[in-house]
């Protein structure tokens, strides 16, 4: 028990200088990024390399990459939760807080990518002089309202089991923290009925937000599948950009896991046992993924109506055959080579950095899907051809490294071990290896 | 209300004969000076990023040396069922009552999803604010808003015309006459192959030449029901 307080409270109560270090250059690169967007909003988004007939680009893309990263805390979390899995105990804090830091970032590329971002409030049903409306026909309605849910109910997700833990920092840790940790507690005490009433909260909120994050990201796959765009235009986007989002998230758990276990030694708690699951999880992901892009391309390589074709010509064989193939590889050659192997899955560094190659591979993946077929109109006369600018580059990058920053000053604030529930599971007596 | 009845309203529309387009721009030209469109310098151009609410564009036939160059101007196709409407999250993009597919320069906050959806690349982004080398500034049409920075654009049917010629022809107690409203483009070409007018009337040469038999909707299977009518090329 007093082990498990030392081990995991450990993180929040001391720094290196090596972290200060670590929080410095992260904060330069995001001020960077801050400046890119601020040159960009000066000047116009036209910094962007975007033209007609390519209208979106490298933010959207960002956009579906973001959101798809917020699906490994609901996915990793609310599923093992809800399946009562013992090994979930050490790994859903450190999910939750991604998916809680994804959302914000995703949430930042909707206002990098408006042409006009200072009236971005015309998206909110405000009363006004003229009685407007948003319109809530526009699949983009819909996106803001989810992707709204979803981060709010994932706030919530997070914040539910971290009240008895606030609880115990609240008694076991002084300073400017403490009157926060007081508020944020709740006054818990830890009382039968208060336990009761967390755990019911928590059996009702763990399948509504795993049903949240399935509508999420089918709604941000309906943006395109509803679009009239050649090969944008299909049925098998919602299911298609949920099973990718689930990809991408559960390999941004494995790099998460791999990087804390590293920095703050919790091998006691994070054990080769968990990547192992996590591996297998990934062959499963790899699997239908790469069963549902097979279905996209068949149906539409069988059909060979032009519009389409063009697209798919482009992917496989032409201007994007580079990116595409190197995508293919990342997200489904290296994973089914490697974590089918039941030694490599166990070996911790290995199975990171397959959820690194994966996370390159997707955020390709989202680019593919999106600028492709923008690429080759219906009336090839306004064929066009797109790369990012400097400008939309390092608005990326900055906003990469305010994720990792937001993290690693998350990680002064809450352990990233749910404490009470690792306590839980020693007294459930079912947690391997204690 | 049986008084308002009284005045038939109308349905714009427009034919572009292909067996008369010469492909010579006018038509672009006119239209620039006219709707206030900022002047893309060859930079600009060359990103792709020149702003056009018609285009003239070519297509070549056979193989050489025996090619032709087919063209066909394109402008905004003011579809009856227009893909760019119901995406728009701010209803900067909005269906009038007399057919046009208007843009709200105001509203627009630049997501640019109608530019994705329209089949016809018809929609144009201010990627910067305009800017016209003097004495260009001098020559700004006063009936037309210039657009900033960060907003979508696009043929309008010279919709300060439209307007023009209903105030004009209510003036005069009389109602619009064919031939009255001109847009810039169909003013300026030298073959007429553009022709402009009321489709509610079936007198007018506008409904006349749309129901030949040369006529014909561009991309037809999309389903817009595009304002545009085509006439196919014969020789």
């Amino acid at each position: 028990m007093s082990s498990i307080n030392r081990d995991l409270l450990a993180p929040l109560q001391s720094a290196t200088p090596a972290y200060f270090l670590l929080l410095i250059v992260l904060g330069a690169i995001v001020a960077l990024g801050a400046g890119a967007w601020y040159y960009q909003v000066d000047t116009g988004i036209g910094q962007t390399n975007l033209h007609p007939p390519i209208f979106w680009g490298v933010y959207i893309a960002s956009f579906i990459f973001w959101v798809g990263a917020s699906h490994s805390g609901t996915f990793i979390s609310g599923v093992l939760r809800l399946s009562k899995a013992e090994w979930r105990r050490p790994v859903t804090r450190i999910a939750e807080l991604m998916t809680f830091i994804s959302l914000m970032i995703a949430t930042l590329f909707v206002f990098f990518h408006l042409g006009r971002v200072w009236r971005w409030y015309y998206l909110m049903p405000y009363p006004n002089q003229r009685e407007l409306w948003p319109n809530f026909r526009s699949p983009l309605m819909w996106d803001a309202i989810a992707v709204f849910t979803y981060a709010t109910a994932s706030t919530i997700y997070l914040y539910l089991p971290l009240i008895p833990d606030f609880a115990l920092l609240r008694e076991r840790i002084g300073g400017w923290r403490k009157p926060l940790y007081r508020v944020l507690s709740l006054g818990w005490t830890g009382t039968q009925n208060q336990w009761q009433v967390l755990e019911t909260a928590l059996r009702i909120i763990t399948p509504l937000i795993v049903m949240v994050m399935v509508s999420v990201h089918s709604i941000v796959g309906w943006d395109f599948g509803v679009s009239l765009v050649p090969a944008w235009h299909s049925t098998i986007f919602a299911p298609y950009f949920v099973v990718g989002a689930v990809h991408s998230g559960v390999g941004l758990v494995a790099i998460g896991l791999y990087v804390l276990r590293k920095i703050y030694r919790l091998e006691r708690y994070i054990e080769s046992e968990h990547f192992d699951k996590i591996g297998k999880l990934l062959v499963v992901t790899t699997l239908v993924l790469a069963y549902l892009y097979f279905a996209e391309l068949l149906t539409i390589w069988y059909a060979k109506s032009p519009d389409h074709m063009w697209v798919v010509d482009a992917l496989l064989i032409g201007p994007f055959a580079v990116p595409f193939w190197f995508m293919a590889i990342c997200i489904y050659f290296i994973p089914l080579a490697t974590l089918t192997n039941p030694a490599f899955r166990r070996w911790p560094l290995g199975v990171m950095l397959v959820g690194v190659f994966i996370n390159i591979g997707m955020y390709i993946e989202r680019v593919l899907i999106l600028v492709p077929p923008l690429t080759y109109p219906r009336l090839p006369f306004n064929w066009g051809s797109y790369f990012p600018s400097w400008v939309e580059m390092t608005i990326i990058v900055g906003s990469l490294a305010l994720a990792v920053l937001l993290y690693a000053l998350a990680v002064k604030f809450v352990p990233v071990i749910s404490i009470w529930e690792e306590k839980e599971g020693l007294v459930h007596g079912t947690r391997h290896g204690t | 209300m049986a008084d308002t009845n009284k005045t038939k309203s109308h349905k714009w529309e427009m034919v572009i004969d292909l067996d008369r387009c010469t492909g010579c721009e006018a038509c672009v030209v006119a239209c620039h000076a006219e709707n206030n469109i900022r002047i893309s310098g060859e930079d600009e151009a060359s990103e792709g990023r020149a702003i056009n609410w018609i285009r003239i564009e070519r297509y070549w036939e056979g193989e050489y040396p025996n090619v032709q160059t087919r063209f066909m101007p394109v402008l905004c196709q003011h579809c009856d069922d227009a893909p760019c409407e119901p995406v728009c999250p701010v209803y900067a993009s909005y269906h009038t009552p007399e057919g046009l597919n208007a843009q709200v320069y105001n509203r627009c906050i630049g997501v640019r999803y109608c530019g994705n959806n329209c089949p016809y690349t018809a929609r144009q982004f201010n990627w910067f604010d305009p800017h016209w080398d003097p004495p260009l500034e001098e020559q700004l049409n006063p009936d037309v808003t210039v657009r900033q920075n960060g907003i979508m654009e696009k043929c309008t049917f010279c919709v300060q015309r439209i307007r023009a010629g209903k105030e004009q022809a209510e003036k005069e107690g009389r109602p619009v006459r064919d031939g009255d409203i001109i847009p810039a483009c169909v003013q300026t070409c030298p073959t007429s192959a553009l022709v402009f007018g009321d489709r509610h009337d079936p007198e007018s040469r506008v409904s006349q030449l749309a129901r030949q038999d040369r006529a014909f909707h561009l991309l037809e299977s999309q389903g817009t029901h595009p304002a545009i009518t085509y006439l196919k090329r014969i020789a």
